[in-house]
């Protein structure tokens, strides 16, 4: 490479002004791009499913031709891994040059970061393909788990939980909990959910108590302590008299969504549930699960959320980040990620809003034989607050682990 | 020069270990500034006994240290006593290589989907002699007592044992010893066991040791077969170091130090039972019964160990046929279709992690190699033999980073290395690697070293040739086979290690293992077969090369060949 001089001097600069390097300015588009052309952006995301993987990999391969960025997944088996790593940065001093240049994230691991003062940022509203997610009129673009989003992280994926179930087993499926309750009655060891805290069983733990609360508002403020015993107690009833029910009789649980899948392919249950409503569809599809199974939600509504891209305050590649971030916005990454041949994982694209070209993506797309539309989705409930999230897998834990 | 290997060896070892242990104590007691903690507390322990169901996890982590090394243990004697010079001898001395090479959370994944409900066993009979339609309800996998963990670290711990048994009888004259107390009548495993064992076991108790840690504080395994409410203690203390809420970092520090706790325990509770059998068997062994229980310790030998090896083969070949299978409902014996489409889908990606682990694997075992020959080179020219076994000598320390749980300081070296500003490279991963991979390259290298006649080196001296002529021209090229065999283990145990390459590279470094146990979060059984057979083929590369090059340059030379 020819040395120019001249080029050297904003270098030199900000060699100058020593770790206090200027952030990029997400305002300034062009010099965001400018500044990210070149940079290795490490992505620190959860890495459990092969589609997924298959899906970075794509969109590494988009980056490098249309904007000259290397990008590196990093694979985690646990999100928090990469909450770790930046807090053994700060504790070590290091402020400027962390590894972690984005993460996949939402929910308590955000709300954990925002408190810490983990997150760079605000920068996400100023992405220019944010505006596509309509976020006047969408507040889950801008309330994580109901933490205030504030800028510090881009909408990525959006999923809700859906039941799935053998139609060659089961004639027919429970409506609510309290049916799923006497459905297990008649069919003892056909159900079961994944292991809490996994994020999978607390949806479903949650997921119940939305449905069997009195009065479900206070869920979504910090809990009160004293509120705790009062609101659960209905819960607690319907989880005791469920457990035995269960696959093994509740004394041992899947640990995540994939092996709760398994145990559905190997014809073990016929009943469970996941977070993406593509999940039946794609597994028929990769040979996981027969194709007699379907998915369907409750009456009540079944909870919802989305995920999104953070970064983190000593990212040392955050120009690059953010480019890729955008790039995820796009309709075509967006398109690309529903498509259940690819991932079949939802956008978060207000898609009426969308010019026809860009909406003609969409419409393109075939679902799969187990996959409901979006209007037999129902309605999406939100996430409760992570304190009650937090409260409840604690006390779900102090019930039954041990025992 | 080489007067300060061993002293390098030791640094290497002891220095990153004790930093480490020493960044998990501070936590504990509650200091780690970054989080807010700056006054010393005992809160971190008070919210450690609060958890629901720790003093379960700890019982089981506990119980299978000690039950997982009895059984290993006693089915490698029952065999030596019992099968040697048979043809199954034969068999299961080639079997061993290739066992050893079998990653622990393969063999976990490969035992699970033989003994589940669902699994290849009940498949196999089912429906006809079962009747089972549908897979029975019945908690055979991550049963609540651990029998099936233990089981997992049995069937990995045996061939281990085994090996270790076997380097350890050439200095014994095994045979003399039973052929003398079958000239006064003893029966052959009889006389073996009386006269065999007692000086065998303090050769092989080092490596005892370090199975009771190994399988007191193992995350893979446990997280693949072990119970989940609660899990054993090591897997606890993972998840509360993942969990969102980062002031559960002080709790899991805690749980660090009483993981470290456990396993001393373990090996306390050992060392007595060590001397109950020496009291209770001294009366046995000069009893003079001389067949009593011959035929039953004999067969006991054998069915157990085939019962073990068979197991891990059968459990390795489900894996191979889930990567190979279409959709399989259960109770089909074999799956309805057979496709590559799994095989397709992995291995575009499987170039990357494949260079990266031989890289990783093949320059921290070289590096291990030159330390080990310089100290016991070293150890040749100084004329000092240390004490074998025995727990004063300075050798124990090798044995530091396989008797300290890797859960227990690991972490707080991470801490360490970010203090010091070193950036995780491949290069911090080689050195995390040279933990594990220098103790047992060391080991399987210094029998032969020691062992080699001292009058070739002589016999070279006096024909004019400097030690250190002596040493490249001489000793290295006639000690090549146990050379690469010492490589091969080397290579083998840098290729297994989970924690230290994701934790020291931050995970940017991925090599097969990694991706393999992040895939393995997915449970995707017929993933895991793809990756499982590929992280088990390349250390059998390196057994393969290390049995068959010496035949090949030693084709005129049979006794250079090194064959067992």
């Amino acid at each position: 490479m020819p040395i120019r001089p001249l080029a050297l001097l904003p270098a030199l600069a900000l060699m100058l002004a020593g770790p206090l390097q200027a952030a990029p300015d997400p305002t300034d588009w062009n010099a965001v791009l400018d500044e990210a052309r070149g940079q290795t952006v490490y992505w620190y995301a959860w890495a459990g499913e092969e589609r997924t993987n298959d899906y970075i990999q794509w969109t590494a391969d988009r980056v490098a031709e249309d904007f000259d960025i290397e990008l590196v997944h990093v694979k985690l088996s646990d999100t928090a891994e990469a909450v770790s790593r930046v807090l053994a940065e700060k504790q070590a001093g290091n402020d400027d040059r962390g590894n972690v240049d984005m993460i996949w994230i939402n929910g308590e691991n955000f709300a954990t970061m925002k408190a810490n003062d983990l997150l760079f940022g605000p920068w996400s509203e100023q992405l220019p393909h944010y505006p596509l997610t309509d976020p006047e009129n969408t507040p889950a673009v801008r309330y994580d788990w109901t933490i205030p989003v504030d800028g510090l992280e881009s909408p990525w994926s959006s999923s809700q939980v859906v039941f799935y179930y053998d139609t060659a087993l089961v004639d027919a499926h429970p409506r609510s909990m309290t049916e799923l309750l006497d459905w297990a009655h008649d069919n003892p060891g056909e159900f079961t959910y994944a292991r809490v805290p996994n994020f999978l069983g607390n949806a479903f733990i949650t997921q119940a108590l939305l449905e069997l609360a009195e009065e479900s508002e206070i869920l979504y403020a910090n809990m009160q302590e004293a509120d705790f015993d009062e609101i659960t107690a209905p819960l607690w009833a319907f989880l005791d008299e469920l457990h035995p029910l269960l696959w093994r009789g509740g004394r041992a649980f899947p640990a995540n969504s994939s092996e709760l899948r398994r145990l559905m392919g190997d014809s073990e249950i016929s009943l469970a549930l996941s977070f993406s409503t593509t999940e039946a569809s794609g597994a028929i599809a990769n040979l996981e699960l027969p194709d007699s199974v379907r998915s369907y939600v409750h009456d009540h509504g079944m909870i919802g959320n989305m995920s999104f891209m953070a970064i983190p305050y000593n990212a040392q590649h955050k120009a690059g980040a953010m480019v890729v971030a955008n790039f995820l916005l796009s309709p075509e990454a967006q398109a690309h990620k529903q498509d259940p041949r690819v991932w079949g994982s939802n956008t978060v694209l207000s898609v009426e809003t969308l010019d026809e070209a860009d909406r003609a993506r969409f419409d393109g797309i075939d679902l799969g034989i187990a996959t409901l539309s979006p209007d037999e989705l129902g309605e999406v409930l939100g996430q409760p607050h992570p304190t009650w999230v937090d409260a409840l897998a604690e006390a779900w834990q102090a019930r039954y682990v041990g025992r | 020069m080489l007067r300060l290997a061993p002293w390098l060896i030791i640094s290497l070892l002891v220095g990153p270990i004790l930093a480490g242990l020493a960044m998990a104590v501070l936590p504990a007691f509650g200091y780690l500034p970054a989080l807010g903690g700056e006054a010393a507390s005992l809160a971190p322990w008070q919210a450690l006994f609060a958890q629901p169901g720790l003093a379960r996890s700890v019982a089981i982590s506990f119980a299978s240290g000690l039950v997982t090394t009895a059984i290993s243990l006693a089915v490698v004697l029952l065999f030596l006593a019992g099968a040697s010079g048979s043809r199954l001898d034969r068999w299961i001395r080639r079997m061993i290589s290739p066992l050893l090479s079998i990653p622990h959370a393969a063999a976990a994944f490969g035992l699970a989907f033989l003994i589940a409900p669902s699994g290849l066993l009940a498949r196999l009979v089912s429906p006809e002699l079962t009747g089972w339609e549908r897979p029975p309800d019945a908690l055979v996998v991550n049963d609540p007592w651990g029998l099936a963990l233990m089981a997992g670290l049995i069937i990995k711990e045996i061939p281990f044992l085994l090996l270790m048994s076997l380097a350890a009888l050439h200095q014994l004259d095994a045979e003399r010893r039973v052929a003398m107390a079958r000239s006064l009548g003893y029966r052959p495993a009889i006389a073996w066991l009386k006269v065999v064992v007692p000086s065998l076991y303090p050769l092989i108790r080092l490596p005892v040791f370090a199975v009771i840690a190994y399988a007191s504080s193992v995350v893979d395994v446990a997280m693949i077969l072990g119970p989940t409410l609660p899990p054993t203690l090591a897997v606890s203390i993972l998840t509360w170091f993942n969990d969102p809420d980062l002031s559960r970092r002080f709790m899991a520090s805690a749980g660090a130090l009483l993981q470290f706790g456990v396993t001393a325990a373990a090996l306390a509770s050992w060392w007595g039972l060590e001397c109950l059998v020496r009291r209770l068997g001294r009366g046995w062994v000069t009893g003079g019964q001389r067949r009593r229980g011959e035929r039953v310790l004999r067969l006991a030998g054998k069915a157990l160990i085939l019962l073990a090896a068979g197991t891990a083969l059968v459990g390795i070949a489900g894996l191979a046929l889930n990567s190979l299978a279409g959709f399989w409902r259960f109770p089909d014996a074999l799956p309805q279709a057979f496709t590559w489409q799994h095989w397709q889908r992995a291995l575009p990606s499987l170039g990357g992690p494949v260079t990266a682990t031989l890289m990783i694997a093949t320059v921290s075992t070289l590096l291990a190699l030159g330390l080990s020959l310089a100290a016991l080179e070293n150890e040749q020219r100084s004329g000092r033999h240390p004490a074998q076994g025995r727990l004063t000598s300075a050798l124990t320390l090798l044995y530091l980073p396989l008797i300290v749980p890797q859960i227990a300081f690991l972490f707080g070296l991470v801490v360490v290395m970010e203090a010091l500003g070193t950036r995780p490279t491949t290069w911090l991963v080689i050195f995390g690697h040279l933990l594990f991979v220098l103790p047992y390259v060391f080991l399987s290298l210094s029998e032969a070293y020691r062992r080699f006649d001292p009058r070739w080196t002589r016999v070279a001296l006096t024909l004019g040739a400097t030690p250190n002529g002596a040493f490249w021209r001489v000793r290295l090229p006639m000690l090549l086979a146990p050379l690469l065999t010492a490589m091969a283990v080397g290579l083998a145990v840098s290729i297994g290690q989970y924690l230290p390459t994701l934790l020291l590279g931050a995970g940017r470094v991925t090599t097969v293992t990694t991706e393999a146990v992040a895939l393995a979060a997915g449970g995707n059984r017929r993933l895991i077969g793809v990756w499982a057979l590929v992280q088990a083929s390349l250390p059998l590369v390196g057994f393969l090369i290390a049995v068959g090059l010496p035949r090949l340059l030693w084709s005129n030379r049979r006794g250079m060949r090194g064959t067992p």
